[in-house]
């Protein structure tokens, strides 16, 4: 039945408008935030070009001298320090992430489940400038005699060993870097964990392994991928961290004879010398920040593919969820999809 | 959720002792790893009570700093403009990144869903939380003070942190939009609502508490960041209610306070430092209370 030339089901033109008008408008908003970040990509190249022109691309990374005064800009002892540094807080973080992941999964009391979830999510409410008051005023200092006596036992460890402890170092610094990527790869793993089917670990408890047998046959081997994009994630979240890198690096634009020794990340030298640069300086530290903005991408990219993998065999959304919003959010998705 | 599976019951059937101590062992090793990762968590609360309580004092928020920094605590000053510049460039930056957030999530839920142009928005809006926070300072650098010739200012420092915001909360609204039942839309379409209705009157208030509980995480957030504001906020000393000037923020003013020599200026950062935390714990709080309500999950 038509009325008027349309169907009696049609709307008024006039009355279509506010549907045009949002989903046009919410289209426009999504394409103006690539338009957006896009731009801002293109203006950080066009700002770099000018060190990078100078040194090479690859001179750049990988030139080992960092000298304002002199206009050298290697920014390898910055790439090397990020490196250490992250590297440092996955290999303290990721062992105690996926075992307060289990704990909480798996042996907690049902009771001390929720509790637990929330004291270790409170981790990432602490503020990045926080761990770097606390780390630069108490774990460092504290710290300072265990690290001399490991870098004296040590001694026959290159780049462990020998020499002397000097405050703060690229040790600390990893240790606090590693306390701040713990809830997110712990969040992500418990993600992960949750969707191990009930089936597999009731079928390896009935076949008469004990509750460890059963987390190392039934849950790991499920879990494997998305631990490894947790921890990623995590690794991303380090090599970008600043303040706190920052205030415990130590800020010397050298490569460290070892452990326990003044460094510098790439994030650390923009925030602490990005003020008062001038010119091919300013141009240098804002290749600095490009250089670090493509490492975390490909990190985080790479993460981002073993996390959806693992959360494809369990179906389930919920890991690729927690991948795609790491941060204070993740404990969010944790929220939305298995907590209270 | 996943049932705890019953705990074998020990002499039912023989379990050889290397199996047993095993087990024992890699349980006991767990739960030291989780007590290992909480003492961190312990320290820091105790540290920041400890020094924190000890600097607070009835002038430390009435007064800003002086900049006076080589003299007794009496003379340097409170941290006032600090919390309120927190404030105020929190809350333009929630004002910003709440609407375009939300929208941008509505969109890739009810429009966008999986074609082409919805992942590539998605694969940006993963870039954008994969990067580094200085950068994001530096972005709005570029373009709002190089690009206009001008210095800094408390909303530049604001959009600093709606960019750094904005994906987390897109991507928090996407998951609790998506769990809005399809049939509560269906049946809002059968009745014939246009769209608009349905996004409006449906969508958005079911999964209401779900997005406050977003938003705020995403404030905390933002509220404890300190590297967006290094460049695009600058640092002062005066109370300032004007976003176009310098504004103080309690990140920048610790940040500053920890480089200095004197103990009072260091034990002013552990004031506000505290100050920070607690602001932040009680978003925390208020999310949590919020999500508990929720309707959906």
């Amino acid at each position: 039945m038509t009325v008027g030339g349309r169907s009696v089901l049609e709307r008024p033109p006039l009355a279509r408008l506010p549907d045009r008008a949002l989903r046009y408008g919410l289209t426009a908003l999504a394409l103006a935030i690539l338009a957006l970040i896009v731009y801002f990509f293109i203006r950080l190249v066009g700002q770099a070009r000018p060190a990078f022109a100078k040194e090479g691309v690859f001179g750049f990374v990988f030139g080992n001298d960092w000298n304002v005064s002199a206009e050298h800009f290697g920014a390898l002892p910055l790439v090397v320090g990020t490196l250490i540094t992250s590297g440092l807080a996955l290999a303290m973080g990721v062992p105690i992430a996926v075992a307060t992941a289990l704990y909480i999964t798996e042996l907690c009391p049902l009771r001390l489940r929720g509790a637990m979830t929330v004291l270790v999510e409170l981790l990432a409410a602490v503020p990045s400038v926080v761990y770097g008051l606390w780390g630069f005023f108490f774990l460092a200092p504290k710290l300072k005699g265990a690290e001399q006596w490991v870098a004296d036992r040590l001694s026959f460890i290159p780049f462990v060993g020998g020499g002397n402890v000097i405050i703060p170092n690229y040790f600390v610094t990893g240790l606090v870097l590693a306390i701040m990527i713990l809830p997110i790869v712990s969040a992500i793993s418990r993600e992960v964990m949750a969707t191990v089917p009930d089936d597999q670990k009731e079928a390896a408890l009935g076949l008469g392994a004990t509750r460890w047998e059963m987390i190392r046959t039934a849950v790991l081997p499920y879990c494997r991928s998305g631990i490894v994009g947790g921890s990623m994630l995590g690794l991303g979240r380090a090599l970008g961290e600043t303040i706190a890198v920052t205030i415990l690096i130590g800020d010397a634009p050298q490569l460290g004879k070892h452990l326990f020794q003044q460094g510098y990340t790439l994030a650390a030298v923009i925030a602490n010398e990005f003020g008062e640069a001038q010119g091919l300086h300013r141009s240098a530290l804002f290749a600095a920040a490009l250089v670090l903005f493509v490492l975390t991408l490909v990190v985080n990219g790479i993460a981002r593919g073993f996390v959806v993998r693992a959360s494809r065999p369990g179906g389930g959304g919920a890991a690729a969820g927690a991948a795609r919003s790491p941060g204070p959010s993740g404990p969010l998705v944790a929220e939305a999809t298995s907590q209270p | 959720m996943s049932a705890q599976a019953q705990p074998v019951q020990p002499g039912r059937f023989r379990l050889s002792a290397s199996r047993r101590r095993r087990d024992r062992f890699a349980r006991t090793a767990i739960l030291a790893a989780t007590l290992v990762a909480l003492l961190p968590l312990a320290l820091i609360i105790y540290y920041l009570l400890h020094k924190g309580l000890s600097a607070w004092s009835s002038s430390f928020f009435t007064t800003d700093p002086t900049g006076n920094t080589f003299f007794k605590s009496s003379s340097i000053g409170g941290i006032k403009s600090a919390i309120l510049g927190t404030i105020e460039i929190v809350a333009l930056a929630a004002a910003i990144s709440i609407p375009v957030g939300v929208g941008v999530a509505v969109w890739l839920v009810e429009y966008g869903r999986h074609s082409r142009l919805a992942s590539l928005v998605r694969f940006f809006i993963d870039v954008l939380t994969g990067v580094p926070s200085i950068v994001f300072g530096l972005f709005i650098y570029i373009v709002l003070i190089v690009g206009t010739g001008t210095t800094y200012a408390g909303y530049k420092g604001s959009l600093a942190l709606a960019l750094l915001m904005l994906p987390i909360v897109t991507r928090s609204a996407e998951v609790i939009l998506q769990l809005v039942p399809t049939t509560l839309r269906e049946s809002a379409l059968a009745l014939g609502a246009p769209r608009w209705r349905v996004v409006s009157r449906i969508v958005l208030p079911t999964a209401f508490s779900g997005l406050v509980t977003g938003v705020l995480l995403a404030i905390a957030r933002a509220a404890g960041e300190t590297a967006p504001l290094l460049f695009t906020a600058g640092a002062t000393l005066k109370t300032n209610t004007d976003l176009g000037g310098f504004t103080n923020s309690l990140p920048l003013q610790i940040y500053y306070d920890v480089t200095q020599p004197t103990t009072a200026v260091v034990n002013r950062a552990w004031g506000a430092a505290l100050t920070l935390v607690i602001m932040i714990g009680a978003l925390n709080l208020i999310a949590r209370l919020v999500a508990r309500r929720s309707r959906l999950a």
